[in-house]
């Protein structure tokens, strides 16, 4: 059992934290939408945000790739592997679930491929 | 005051997205599995679990959010956090205004609700490919595909609570989140701006994670965004001397 933490300590303060980010996120979500309408953006606005995705994305992966918190943070061949692949057949087939059914592959054979080869 | 006739198209373009979301259920499967699992391991009750679920509908958030509650954070920070994580949606939510930004304001406050990565990226891809259709019949897809997610989620989240547990540690479920958004990102990978800005993102995240509460990754994601438009900016005017 993990110890208890403030928040887990009293139930209303879950119940805040699940409002509180329900609320902020939607806000977030609807901020453009909402409040800027069918109004245009300006271009540089535009440019900029084509490359949301590839720019906050790889970033927030990146970390989980070389130091999973379930290896305590230690780089791991078959999480490794797993990206590797992913990112490779992504790109080549420009297919997601094709992607993420290379990366889960890689993910549970890595681990029994390793002592064949070192051995 | 008699609402106009909807554009006979929107209820195909509706089912459209909702056909459009099956695939993702892969990746939602493993990803709200994993909530449950997690959150219930946490000490949450079943009803707050699916609270989170239902109510916050962002999965790195939820993650987020439930691994720093185990860490011990005070409330004020898990909250910022989670939202730090999920500033990106206001970055989503622009770039999808000039697309849906002519639909009605109920119909855009509940494609706000539903506003994931998947359907974002796979949204905007499809408004790309076809910027003629109205607004209004573009707003359809992205609901449907945002309730082909969203909905699976609930239902995986309580399976995840009842039988997560009997997921031995061994499978790396943990991994299928970064797997998803690999995948998710890795065909838009098809240009020098775009991977430019993929490298700025992993560069910089990496090189501020000391900074706290995850504004590291925040200001990473700017820098490459300007990383990614500069270069376009670059190439596109050396092409007519190429």
């Amino acid at each position: 059992m993990t110890p208890l933490s403030p928040v887990m300590n009293s139930p209303w303060q879950i119940w805040v934290v699940i409002l509180a980010l329900g609320l902020g996120t939607w806000l977030l979500r609807f901020s453009f939408l909402g409040i800027i309408g069918d109004r245009p953006l300006p271009p540089v606005v535009q440019k900029l945000l084509r490359y949301t995705p590839v720019a906050v994305i790889p970033g927030l992966v990146a970390p989980a790739v070389l130091w999973p918190a379930a290896t305590g943070g230690e780089p791991d061949a078959a999480r490794l592997a797993a990206a590797a692949v992913t990112i490779l057949a992504g790109v080549l087939s420009r297919n997601v679930l094709a992607a993420i059914l290379a990366g889960m592959v890689a993910l549970y054979l890595v681990p029994y491929l390793v002592p064949l080869l070192a051995g | 005051m008699t609402p106009p006739l909807p554009p006979p198209d929107t209820a195909r373009a509706f089912r459209r997205g909702l056909l459009t979301a099956l695939p993702f259920l892969i990746v939602v499967g493993p990803f709200g599995l994993l909530f449950g699992l997690v959150a219930t391991d946490a000490g949450m009750t079943m009803v707050q679990t699916m609270a989170f679920s239902v109510v916050v509908i962002a999965g790195a958030a939820q993650f987020a959010a439930v691994q720093l509650i185990q860490d011990g954070a005070p409330l004020a920070i898990v909250i910022l956090t989670a939202l730090a994580v999920n500033l990106r949606m206001a970055m989503y939510s622009a770039a999808l205004t000039p697309h849906l930004g002519g639909a009605p304001l109920s119909w855009r406050a509940f494609a706000a609700y539903v506003l994931m990565d998947q359907n974002f990226v796979a949204g905007l891809a499809e408004f790309q490919r076809h910027p003629e259709r109205p607004a209004q019949e573009k707003a359809a897809f992205f609901i449907g595909m945002g309730l082909g997610l969203g909905l699976p989620w609930y239902a995986v989240t309580w399976v995840g609570i009842v039988f997560g547990r009997a997921i031995p540690p061994e499978y790396a479920l943990d991994f299928a989140v970064p797997i998803t958004f690999l995948a998710t990102v890795s065909p838009l990978l098809r240009s020098p701006a775009h991977i430019a800005a993929a490298v700025t993102s992993v560069g910089v995240t990496l090189a501020l994670w000391w900074m706290p509460y995850s504004t590291g990754l925040l200001v990473a994601g700017v820098v490459a965004m300007i990383t990614g438009a500069t270069v376009e900016t670059l190439l596109t005017r050396e092409r007519p001397q190429a």
